[in-house]
């Protein structure tokens, strides 16, 4: 319970390579920064001001300061902290409750000087990994760097392609849609003057539904088309198309090459309202809103999406674009003069087919999507969208389709289940491009939906390295990238700027 | 002490006697005839003039001192008892008939009645006129509801009566399904009645009547007569044993979820700890860790190399829990499985096969821990070369004992289940008391005899609290689920367990995070502290709600570090003498009418009054600190109160209020480290609450903190500081024991003092020195500053 100076010998030369031995006198577990303050012989002045002792109850271990300062080198302070110089390592404070506890906290042994734990000074053996590790990660760094400017330089290519493309589509589109509207005068002129005063607000509520409904059949539409696309290429192929059933017209349980022709040649789009409307749904009101712009998105179909609780009026638009109500519309429509009728019929009918092109509609669809999404400060995640990655563990695959979903399958047979669909950036201030959620994921029981978070580190492969479920129906998955590597710091930097000088 | 035995003479076949929860046979005294008439004879007890008088026509037993009746027996003829009948008989086949049992008692003068766990209700028990009767029978519950007499894990048949004269106790030592039913002739009376009553002077004597019902065995029932509330509690203990001594760190806190998934999680969690500087000594594994719910196994995947993650722990002297529940899988190729089953160790199915039922593990067998020889092969199962991965610092929970059975009636055992020749329905409340038994001598004998075990189980019954410590089962995340942990363990402590603890936060659900907090705070001044979680919710590691509620944690926790050296020698009186550790305020205050219904507060011992806040967005509790001329001193202010009052307390969310009772010396570890073994060594405080007559005492009792050595070799210090007289003097308690500690005193902080011109230390080789110390005025708080002196030697420090 003396004063406990300790004579410490920091050897400088063994640690980095350079300079001389030097000798320094200080207190137990007081840093060569504050060193100035504890000066032998002289009263001690609490580093908060809070009273002075005399010399002798430094490291005496009572504890006289309420900031714990006189007693850097002993336990006796609850909010003291203790220095541990780890020559040939990293230097570090310890809470002063771990001093003589029985366990090793300082490589370099100083913090037992008085429990009996056997200690080894592992500071070198730590010092010597450590750079190891950090030669190691700035040369992935900088690797990564390097093809993070390539991503960012394809990317700008990338997206101004596919703006060009959006642009020109869109342009065709709006012509096409300018001949329906156009054609709409002609039917209008076209009929009898007298049933249309009669009947002029029953026609323009039918023609606005119409639009309704080319629209809702264009959303459909590219719905199915992203559902039939499994592999988020783009493109449908047959493959795709015969993995999905529902499309088998002779319910023989499997399509024939020739039955997926006839679906993809088909003028009308392939049966969009088999797609299960929940899904569908969900996927519309939940994502694609929030995230790019719907220039053909009517205001109507925005409502519906925005709130289903939200009033009736919107139910009911909801209601006027089902298939059966359409019907029954369409029945108690007054019929025309069978030329103008014919004429108007054609016309509609194949300006609609331009419009509804399915090929046509979902590259706009997808152009429009990709182009919303935020893939970083210069595009440099976009490379990872329509990509998956896969992670094998001993019981499942897990599987990364970043800016999509994320999805769990058992290894040996059982459903893929759903573990969240593509959410937000969500890293910290500062760093909001190194964490991914995903939520909205399938319902657990008794429980919340699923939902993961990725945590994206500097890589030059890009892989999923982990996954856990750190808490129910929560995942964590650890992904690695080069778009996330930062302008490295020269090695030097990274080595020395930790050691005290 | 009177036992009360009535059995058939003849009967078709034994009727069932428990046991295995006597410790002995109660010896016994003759009784001297003082007088005898044709209707019964009136016999001397002994001491007091104490007098048993029993009548034949009609059968009642009354029991009186001097002029009072103190309890009488049958007094309303409810005297049941079904003798074995042979309802149907055909070849093969003979049915015997009912055979339940049942005795009234009536307590004049007593208002108030205890004990009776498990139940999720007040501390003082409701009259059931109208309503359910309380009922004492093992179920496993799922989400039960609070202020309900309904039967939960466990069954202790012990009620306690007390009234400003007297209290008394009534053991029904009965393990069958039982209940109980309280009226009285006070209750549901309002103040006004009763006022009325007394200005009429038509006030009957208040009297309690209380009926026991149970399925089958016998009537034996002991009553306790006090006269104190000590008295009960040793005379309690002389029948069925005291409080197992914990090891010292099972007292610090336990960190548990159902589950931590893997290694890498354990790690993490431990990191946690340390990161954010709260300490922390057990760690542990729920269901999942086990592979496919085969207990004594690992998941090969998630768990591959257990050892090293016990070593780790160890490496920061931490410690961990596994669970091992006593419903074993049916599998061929499970080990134990077919172990038990080859040795014919499974609990019976009626027709003599197997009993099976399904559990976490899918179908299971029972195995008959009503046999010793299965009992000892259980225990043997816990030696390190049997129980793979398992290492010293690692210990057991068991879970499920009731037993629960998924799809068994009630979610328990068939009542026709057989455990050699009884039925499940004759001992079915036994069954958790031999599982946690067979379990804590397991641990005992892996240490060759050495080391203390620490079981926690879910089930229990009279005679529990000599194999470890059990918890109020699967709460919930709500206000009320906290308020109600206070009577529930107070209501345990009363008949014998101390060692008792609600989930912290709350089981199912997940609790907000001023409940947690307030969990935390309350949990720390509770006796078993262990936070856990369900599997579906949310993760709640402390530091999971931010900074600010990190940091309100973790000095709950601390502040239940600095007192493990207060909490360690309660303990040890509970295990010396069955004392409770957690004390309703009457037990302390027996005369003091105010505290017969208080259940929002309780005395840790003698000296600390705790009152935690239990109410959400509560600005302030009022406390009610007892003892007419005694003072209270607030631990984190030192502000000084007078006793019998009402105290409003403003309180904010880091507010804990806690008193310590002037006249008291409470020594506590100020340097609070990561693991209660990392603070073995440390130096003590000792805190001196001064009455108003200056006037303090207290204890201090140390043992290397895990063996039975303090039992087998009387290696422990246990010392008497005494304040009188302007001294404060340290003085061995027990000349006949021998142990060393390096742990010293640092300092000594003296509440209500005055200031003294020096302070002399001399110690125990008659060096005196002078000792500095500081005196606030504002508070009259003295601190001496590093006496220095061995915490095991006499010493002595005058003040002039």
């Amino acid at each position: 319970m003396s004063c406990a100076l300790l004579l410490l010998l920091m050897s400088l030369a063994l640690a980095m390579g350079t300079g001389a031995a030097v000798e320094i006198q200080r207190p137990r577990g007081v840093p060569l920064s504050k060193r100035q303050f504890y000066e032998e012989n002289k009263p001690f002045t609490c580093l908060d001001g809070s009273s002075t002792i005399p010399f002798d109850r430094v490291n005496d271990d009572y504890c006289d300061c309420r900031d714990g300062s006189d007693e850097p080198g002993t336990a006796a302070c609850p909010n003291g902290s203790f220095h541990c110089t780890n020559a040939g390592f990293r230097p570090a404070f310890i809470p002063s409750s771990r001093i003589n506890d029985g366990i090793c906290d300082c490589c370099d042994t100083t913090d037992e000087y008085n429990s009996g734990a056997t200690c080894q000074n592992t500071c070198r053996e730590m010092g010597r990994k450590e750079r190891e590790s950090l030669q190691i990660m700035a040369e992935i760094t900088k690797e990564g760097f390097l093809l993070k400017q390539q991503l960012i330089h394809e990317a700008k290519r990338g997206q101004e392609d596919k703006q060009g493309k959006l642009t020109e589509l869109q342009g065709s589109k709006k012509g096409l849609e300018e001949k329906v509207e156009a054609l709409r005068t002609v039917k209008e002129t076209a009929e009898d003057p007298e049933k249309e005063a009669k009947e002029r607000h029953l026609k323009a509520w039918e023609e606005q539904k119409e639009l309704l409904r080319m629209e809702k059949d264009k959303t459909r539409m590219a719905e199915a088309f992203l559902e039939l696309d499994d592999d988020a290429d783009g493109y449908v192929s047959v493959a795709e198309l015969q993995s999905h059933l529902e499309l088998d017209p002779d319910s023989d349980g499997s399509l024939s090459e020739t039955e997926t022709q006839v679906s993809q040649g088909q003028s009308e789009p392939p049966a969009p309202v088999e797609t299960p409307q929940e899904e569908s749904r969900d996927f519309v009101s939940d994502h694609d809103s929030d995230h790019y712009p719907e220039d053909y998105a009517g205001e109507e179909e925005e409502d519906v999406e925005d709130d289903e609780e939200d009033d009736h009026d919107e139910e009911e638009e909801e209601e006027k674009v089902t298939p059966e109500k359409r019907e029954d519309d369409e029945v108690s429509m007054p019929p025309y003069d069978t030329e103008t009728q014919s004429l108007i019929d054609g016309t509609y009918s194949h300006l609609q087919s331009l419009i509804c092109d399915p090929e046509c509609i979902s590259i706009c669809r997808n152009l429009e999507k990709e182009i919303g999404f935020d893939f970083g400060p210069s595009a440099e995640f976009a490379y990872l969208y329509s990509q998956c990655y896969e992670l094998s563990t001993s019981e499942y695959i897990y599987r990364l389709c970043p800016f999509n979903r994320v999805s769990q399958k058992p290894k040996f047979g059982g459903s893929e289940t759903n573990l969240g669909l593509w959410g937000q950036w969500a890293g910290p201030e500062g760093n909001l491009y190194s964490v991914m959620k995903y939520d909205h994921g399938q319902g657990c029981w008794q429980g919340p939906n699923r939902s993961t978070t990725v945590k994206l580190t500097c890589g030059k492969e890009t892989v999923v390295t982990s996954t856990s479920e750190p808490s129910r129906c929560e995942y964590l998955m650890e992904f690695t990238t080069p778009a996330v590597c930062q302008e490295p710091a020269s090695l030097d930097e990274v080595l020395h700027g930790h050691t005290e000088l | 002490m009177t036992r009360v035995k009535i059995n058939e003479l003849k009967p078709l076949k034994p009727r069932f006697e428990v046991p295995d929860v006597l410790i002995n046979d109660p010896p016994t005294e003759p009784l001297s005839l003082l007088s005898r008439d044709e209707n019964g004879v009136v016999l001397s007890l002994g001491a007091d003039s104490q007098r048993l008088i029993v009548s034949a026509k009609p059968f009642r037993l009354d029991i009186m001192e001097g002029r009072e009746v103190l309890l009488s027996l049958n007094s309303r003829g409810l005297l049941a008892f079904e003798h074995l009948r042979i309802l149907y008989l055909d070849w093969l086949l003979s049915l015997l008939g009912p055979s339940s049992i049942s005795l009234d008692f009536s307590l004049p003068g007593v208002e108030n009645v205890y004990g009776i766990p498990e139940h999720a209700d007040s501390l003082k028990l409701k009259a059931t006129d109208g309503g359910d009767p309380y009922r004492l029978f093992n179920l496993d519950v799922f989400q039960y509801e609070v202020f309900n007499p309904m039967a939960l894990y466990g069954a202790i048949p012990v009620m306690l009566s007390h009234s400003a004269q007297r209290t008394m106790g009534i053991f029904w030592l009965n393990a069958a399904e039982t209940w109980v039913d309280i009226s009285s002739n006070t209750a549901g009376k309002t103040v006004f009645g009763q006022m009325l009553d007394y200005v009429q002077g038509s006030s009957e004597t208040p009297q309690t009547d209380v009926r026991w019902i149970s399925e089958s065995g016998i009537i034996d029932v002991f009553i306790m007569l006090g006269p104190t509330p000590t008295d009960v509690f040793s005379q309690y203990a002389s029948l069925t044993g005291t409080q197992a001594f914990p090891p010292l760190s099972a007292l610090a806190y336990h960190q548990c979820r159902w589950n931590y998934n893997d290694q890498e999680d354990v790690a993490a969690v431990d990191q946690g700890f340390d990161d954010h500087d709260i300490p922390y000594d057990f760690i542990w594994l729920d269901i999942e860790h086990t592979d496919g719910k085969r207990y004594f196994t690992w998941d090969p995947h998630k768990f591959p190399q257990p050892k090293d993650m016990l070593q780790g722990l160890l490496d920061k002297r931490r410690k961990m829990v596994t669970i091992v529940d006593p419903h074993i899988k049916v599998d061929s190729s499970y080990k134990i499985h077919n172990e038990i089953r080859s040795k014919g160790f499974y609990v019976k199915s009626k027709d003599g096969g197997d009993y099976e039922g399904w559990c976490w593990p899918g179908n299971s067998g029972y195995p008959d821990f009503t046999n010793p020889e299965m009992r000892a092969w259980w225990a043997s199962m816990f030696a390190y070369d049997q129980y793979e991965g398992s290492m010293e610092n690692m210990y057991t929970w068991n879970d499920m004992n009731e037993p629960s059975v998924f799809n068994g009636p009630e979610v328990t055992m068939h009542k026709d289940a057989l455990h050699g020749n009884w039925e499940n329905r004759d001992l079915h409340n036994l069954y958790g008391l031999y599982v946690q038994r067979a379990t804590a001598e397991g641990l005992i004998e892996r240490s060759g005899g050495v080391e203390r075990p620490f079981v926690l189980a879910r089930a229990f019954f009279a005679g529990s609290q000599r194999y470890g410590a059990v918890w109020t089962g699967d709460n919930a995340a709500e206000w009320e689920h906290l308020k109600i942990s206070i009577p529930m363990c107070l209501s345990l402590s009363l008949v014998g367990v101390s060692f008792c603890g609600a989930d912290v936060g709350g089981f199912f659900k997940s609790p907000s995070t001023e409940l947690l907090v307030r969990w935390y705070q309350t949990g720390a001044y509770q006796p078993f502290f262990r936070a856990h979680a369900h599997l579906d919710t949310p993760r709640r590691e402390p530091w999971l709600f931010g900074p600010e509620n990190t940091a309100l944690i973790r000095e709950a926790v601390r502040q239940r570090y600095a007192l493990l050296p207060y909490w360690y020698q309660l303990f040890y009186h509970a295990h010396h003498s069955g004392q409770p550790v957690m004390r309703p305020l009457w037990v302390e205050y027996p005369q003091d009418t105010a505290t017969f219904s208080m259940d929002d507060q309780f005395l840790l011992g003698r000296d600390l009054l705790v009152h935690p806040v239990t109410e959400e967005g509560a600005r302030g509790v009022t406390a009610y600190l007892p003892g007419k001329g005694e003072v209270w001193f607030d631990v984190h202010t030192f502000q000084k109160h007078n006793g019998a009052q009402n105290l409003y307390i403003p309180v904010t969310i880091s507010s804990i209020p806690v008193f310590q009772r002037g006249g008291s010396i409470i020594p506590r570890k100020a340097r609070v480290r990561r693991s209660s073994s990392c603070m073995e060594h440390d130096p003590y405080t000792l805190f001196v609450a001064l009455s108003p007559k200056r006037f303090a005492q207290g204890e201090l009792y140390i043992d290397d903190g895990h063996t039975f050595n303090f039992d087998k070799q009387k290696q422990f210090i246990h010392r008497r500081f005494s304040f009188a007289n302007n001294a404060l003097s340290s003085r061995n308690l027990a000349p006949g024991s021998q142990f060393t500690t390096f742990s010293w005193v640092e300092k000594i902080v003296i509440l209500g003092a005055s200031k003294p011109s020096k302070a002399t230390l001399k110690t125990h080789d008659g060096k005196e020195s002078q000792l500095e110390f500081e005196f606030d005025a504002s508070m009259s708080v003295l601190t001496l500053r590093k006496p220095g002196v061995n915490a095991g030697l006499d010493w002595t420090v005058v003040l002039q």
